[in-house]
């Protein structure tokens, strides 16, 4: 079209390279309109939202968002973003406040019972778990033999109960086991990890087995003290169960023989742990959100009555 | 009469850069500049205090390995942001940061609020190795940081330097009693700059950071810098919508 008129259309004026010209189209007139109406959203934007500075204040405008806080109080503030999240926030509680609410009030075996209640406890429960716990515990609860304890089997160190997880959720807990290199000498170290190898039904050697069982339940070292006479440990201090293959500090499994498997053990008896840190969930999580958690943790598959 | 011409400007690469310059940064400073002077930018909030020597050292490694590049420290005020971080970030928890570590990518999650969220045991492993913690993880191993004494000579020098910038480190008696005004007793006697090195070790031996005593390490600065993100500030002690009122 351009083409057809061609000497209608003025020029910049600029001039390159002698004859080279530049026309002065007009801005199509769809675009001026889209400009015009933007530069006019602007300003009705200024109205409506935080703007413009002015002195040590601003300018709020006249929207406001109305929200509660933790107090129970309802307030009023002009828009802005931490207004906005209250009331996100708020509309988020009021939707999920009937399940946390049945949660709440519901005895921890009913949960379990009601399909419903159980669907909320795992698709919530697997979000807070994801965030807060797997880091840790990994993204299905089996842990890390060496550093975190498996959450799905059925061997607790604090107990498995309901009220023992939903304890160790909330408080923390902190594992701790002193270091027998500073007691024992080299032989009798050797002579425990051997027993301690042998409760499990590891291969041992039998002389060191005896020795070391006299170790276990004497006065010199006294693990019986901590891991009971039997070696099944006791769920009130937190200490091991000896006894069953379950392995959380010692990588027992992993070694090819029997001298690495009392090895391992051995590493633990002389060096100690003062490594077996959770934190606690209470300033981090709602009381609401531990019972959730713990319902959802006790249904991993290793929770007890 | 002056008369302005386009042309003078397309025509002159320096002048165009130089323009080009000034209306970039008209748009950069209406923005900036009035939160200098807005009084309420910076929210009144008791606990934030400048970082212990053996912190500060964890920043500066925290720095050095370019953790800022993966990593913020801004939580916005976003529901999806609350529920998975905690309390939104407040531009008080940074005051004393030079330069602050907001970021401004995050290809690993936000630290803003890592302080005390797990175990200086899960940290340390997880610096050696993160995908032994974290199997899905992208993040580099930083192995070295165990195995690299950490260097204090220049504490005090670095601390000088932060109190340049106006982080109130005490150097005379007078600023150390203010200090003890301002932070208690406790904070005062650990921002004392003629202390510094002493300091620095005493809270690496009492925190442990690492797992190993003897001696003091990378590992204990920076994981020592971790755990002391975001804690500062006891949100309990406030209602929840405390801070709207600066916005």
């Amino acid at each position: 079209m351009s083409q057809q008129k061609p000497q209608t259309v003025q020029t910049t004026g600029h001039v390159w390279d002698e004859d080279l010209q530049e026309y002065n189209n007009p801005l199509p007139s769809w675009w001026l309109m889209g400009f015009y109406a933007s530069v006019i959203m602007s300003i009705i934007y200024w109205m409506i939202y935080p703007a413009w500075p002015v002195g040590k204040n601003f300018t709020t405008g006249f929207s406001t968002v109305t929200y509660v806080n933790d107090k129970g109080a309802e307030k009023s503030s002009h828009w802005n973003t931490r207004a906005q999240l209250m009331k996100d926030m708020n509309d988020a509680e009021k939707m999920q406040k009937p399940y946390f609410d049945k949660v709440t009030a519901t005895p921890f075996e009913q949960i379990a019972k009601d399909p419903e209640l159980t669907a909320f406890v795992n698709s919530a429960g697997k979000a807070i778990f994801a965030d807060n716990c797997a880091p840790c515990h990994q993204a299905g609860g089996q842990g890390k033999i060496g550093f975190f304890p498996n959450l799905t089997d059925d061997d607790w160190l604090y107990g498995g109960s309901h009220d023992k997880i939903q304890e160790s959720i909330s408080k923390g807990r902190m594992g701790y086991m002193p270091a027998f290199k500073e007691v024992l000498n080299n032989e009798q170290l050797d002579n425990l990890a051997n027993y301690v190898a042998s409760l499990s039904g590891e291969k041992a050697d039998s002389a060191k087995v005896k020795a070391g069982d006299a170790l276990f339940h004497g006065a010199a070292a006294a693990c019986y003290y901590c891991h009971d006479n039997s070696g099944k440990g006791r769920q009130i201090i937190g200490s091991a169960n000896l006894t069953d293959k379950i392995w959380l500090w010692a990588d027992v499994p992993a070694q090819e023989n029997a001298e690495k498997k009392i090895e391992v053990i051995r590493q633990v008896i002389a060096n100690g742990l003062s490594r077996g840190v959770m934190p606690s969930w209470d300033e981090r999580l709602k009381p609401e959100q531990v019972k959730l958690l713990t319902a959802y943790v006790h249904g991993l598959g290793g929770g007890s009555k | 009469m002056f008369n302005f011409k386009h042309e003078w400007i397309e025509k002159n690469v320096g002048l165009m850069l130089i323009a080009t310059m000034i209306a970039i940064s008209i748009g950069g400073l209406v923005e900036i500049a009035p939160l200098f002077f807005i009084k309420e930018t910076v929210e009144k909030v008791d606990g934030v205090r400048p970082y212990t020597p053996l912190e500060s050292r964890g920043r500066d490694i925290y720095v050095r390995e370019g953790c800022y590049l993966c990593h913020s420290q801004m939580i916005r005020p976003f529901r999806d942001e609350a529920l998975r971080y905690g309390h939104y970030s407040l531009a008080a928890e940074s005051k004393y940061d030079h330069p602050f570590q907001w970021g401004s990518k995050r290809t690993g999650p936000d630290l803003a609020r890592v302080g005390n969220k797990y175990s200086n045991d899960w940290h340390v492993q997880h610096l050696i190795d993160p995908k032994s913690m974290v199997p899905p993880s992208v993040m580099p191993r930083y192995p070295w940081l165990m195995t690299t004494a950490l260097d204090y000579s220049d504490m005090a020098e670095r601390l000088m330097a932060l109190r340049q910038v106006g982080v109130p480190y005490s150097l005379t008696q007078g600023e150390y009693d203010r200090n003890v005004k301002d932070f208690g007793a406790e904070v005062a006697q650990t921002l004392h700059i003629p202390d510094a090195q002493k300091n620095l070790i005493a809270q690496a031996q009492a925190g442990n950071f690492d797992g190993d005593r003897s001696n003091v390490s990378e590992m204990d600065a920076v994981v020592a810098y971790l755990q002391v993100l975001g804690t500062m500030v006891d949100f309990s002690k406030y209602d929840n919508d405390e801070f709207v009122k600066f916005r």
